[in-house]
């Protein structure tokens, strides 16, 4: 048999930070021929992810995933990073599954492939005309990953290369608990000495320990961090981590938090929540879409008039910046910015605040390319019984703002955290 | 003491290929601030190696590597790259080092960093004010590395990742002998399935198997895997590795190399080369420089005008690149370019030959961003094994000009021979 030309991917680079693009091109094809790319990851939960779009090649036979149009997939149009973002579990998979990487001294390794004609389904078990395995990273060499279990506190603390010092950050997640690494992991690989937090155990919220000691002596653990520049100690919380930043801004008066990045949270708790642990969780409130999915943005509305039964921002002396998902189910996160505009107005401090709300954006806003989830199953914390929550977004506009959000939160924090008005450093 | 910010260094991209360029930014400076930027890399043979160059900040207080001046170091001017290829060992090492990675399933890391001021010397002593380690690799993800002991022959093969089939390449080095995998694994980075061979062990050249079967054997166990396209296999040397190819091109009845890239070698060696492994080794005409390295690129000049004592070019059926220095010390590589082209335009076939010759370019034209070695030690395949320091030529900016530009060249030839067809594209 005759062996003619292979058609040729290349992407570039085939190792990379998960926040950065890669090139993608298909050469030696037949001119306007159909071919299909396709993105397959293995997930440490022995899941299969895929992404898939529909092109043609070019008089040259070439095909750009960076210059042209994708016309059916996963995702249409010019999107470069199309076959990252729109990932999905393949057909068949479980449902309600969140990609979320646990061990990140590994790149997560995605295979790129391509496949003659426009096709939808089937993709393991034909031969692709071409493959190329490319490794994304949560960590740049010389990070320094230590296990924090000091004085109460558990986390992992991450430093960037180098002598430093650093700024440093205070990264909680939300409310499904555990210890998340990968984004305490990124931020260290673009300078920043990260600290993410474990405060309680998944779905054992209720014997959470949400004192404010608690969380007072993790940023202090990151403060007195002889790699650590004091004074440019910061912030960064997602969901109920957000409610925590907000909670620790404005009542603390043991730390002084340089800024604070506040995902998809509100304020909308009184200040029982760092004393008994206790959020609202009225069950009348909650709702279920036409999938039985369940909607939780209702609990905590409508906005109470009453300031003891919010956060008290107005006692907020460092900058923030709010992110949030105009589609958020889970949390209403517009409804509850607007009222810390306002009460931010009266308490006299609204220059400190700035807000990004991005359009049918949901509640998970992660780093960038990682793939959008409307919906994933979580255990309910007393019950553990399997319930699906609804977060909100649809997929492009959300990872669009996930690109978007993450530049932005990272020329925040280099504002705040590393750029200066005082003189520059002396040597 | 009060903590300031201290300045901020990066590397993009902190991990890459060995040929891939990076950018390297400091900012936070004070502005119009004296600094060293500064390269360390601990080599497989346990010798520290290291490049620096001196920067001024702008009023901003930023450094781009990339964008601004050198204005002193191992290298000077606009040189994005100056801090791999001006690398040379640290003072006080050992001397007449060479930098040749042998395991390339791991990355080289190299530590970037900034000191304070032009320094020049005692790096290892100082702390600098910020440093990141990037990786350097010779091997993309995928890329499968199979060791061949095969018919007898001694190599590493690389494929690309993916099902293939994908064209192939015999890579042969030079006269140093023994196995280095490090251009294959990087040609297969690059899409093409590459055999590193090995033909004699080090310093040991008077027994090497320099028969043409085995060179013979071993393009055949490329041309007949199956993951390689039959008819796109080509062959790549380096100095000795090319006068094998020159041969091999020329007088193979059974092999049909599809293209040759033929790197600082020459055709003046008698067909008598695969058959007894004589190489041309008169002492007289060795010379020495000022520092008594050993120049030899007289030992087969004059060019001989009897073509019976060199390998016939006339007989050249295959697309040929080659690639020279005119500073080669070791090789007449530009004369035996000049008589090549002679012989193959009497012999017809002068529309098959392309010649790069680069300009204050020595023998070793290595991968881009490689230091350039103009002298380092060698064992002499005799016998007695001495150990001398050998010429190669070359001066380092121009010398990494000529690597950086030819080895765009290169894979542009090789792909234009073996990946673009003119017949009709891959049906499917």
């Amino acid at each position: 048999m005759s062996q003619t030309i292979s058609p040729v991917l290349s992407v570039v680079p085939t190792r990379a930070l998960v926040d950065e693009t890669f090139k993608m091109v298909v050469e030696n094809l037949p001119p306007a021929s159909p071919v299909t790319l396709h993105a397959l990851l293995y997930s440490e939960d022995k899941d299969y992810w895929e992404a898939y779009g529909h092109y043609v090649s070019d008089h040259r036979g070439t095909v750009s995933v960076a210059e042209d149009m994708s016309l059916g997939g996963t995702y249409t149009g010019k999107e470069a990073m199309g076959l990252l973002w729109s990932m999905r579990p393949e057909p068949g998979s479980r449902t309600g599954l969140r990609l979320r990487k646990r061990e990140v001294t590994s790149p997560m390794l995605v295979h790129i492939s391509v496949y003659s004609g426009h096709i939808t389904e089937g993709f393991r078990k034909q031969s692709p005309l071409a493959s190329v395995p490319t490794e994304r990273w949560y960590m740049a060499p010389g990070v320094q990953r230590i296990e924090i279990k000091e004085k109460g506190v558990r986390g992992t603390f991450f430093i960037p290369p180098g002598p430093g010092p650093f700024p440093g950050l205070l990264d909680m997640w939300g409310g499904r608990g555990g210890l998340l690494e990968y984004r305490s992991a990124l931020l260290a690989s673009h300078g920043y000495a990260s600290l993410a937090l474990e405060y309680f155990s998944p779905s054992e919220l209720q014997s959470a320990d949400l004192q404010i000691q608690y969380f007072e002596t993790a940023f202090n653990i990151i403060k007195d961090h002889p790699q650590v520049i004091p004074d440019k100690v910061g912030i960064l919380g997602l969901s109920l981590g957000t409610m925590l930043a907000f909670n620790l801004v404005a009542e603390s008066t043991k730390i002084k938090p340089r800024c604070c990045v506040c995902i998809s949270g509100h304020h909308l708790v009184s200040n029982r929540l760092m004393i008994d642990g206790s959020l609202p969780n009225d069950p009348k409130k909650l709702r279920f879409d036409e999938n039985n999915y369940l909607i939780r943005r209702d609990v905590v509305l409508p906005v109470p008039s009453d300031p003891s039964q919010k956060i008290d921002v107005r006692n907020i002396k460092c900058p923030m910046l709010l992110v949030n998902g105009d589609d958020d189910q889970n949390s209403p996160t517009v409804e509850a910015a607007e009222d810390i505009g306002n009460m931010m107005r009266s308490g006299g401090n609204l220059h400190l605040l700035s807000t990004l709300t991005y359009p049918d954006t949901g509640h998970l806003i992660e780093p960038p390319y990682s793939p959008h989830f409307r919906a994933t199953t979580v255990r309910a914390p007393r019950t553990k019984e399997k319930v699906m929550i609804l977060w909100g977004g649809q997929t492009k506009p959300h990872s669009d703002a996930q690109e978007d959000s993450w530049r932005k939160i990272l020329a925040y924090l280099h504002h705040h955290l590393y750029s200066s008005t005082t003189p520059k450093a002396k040597m």
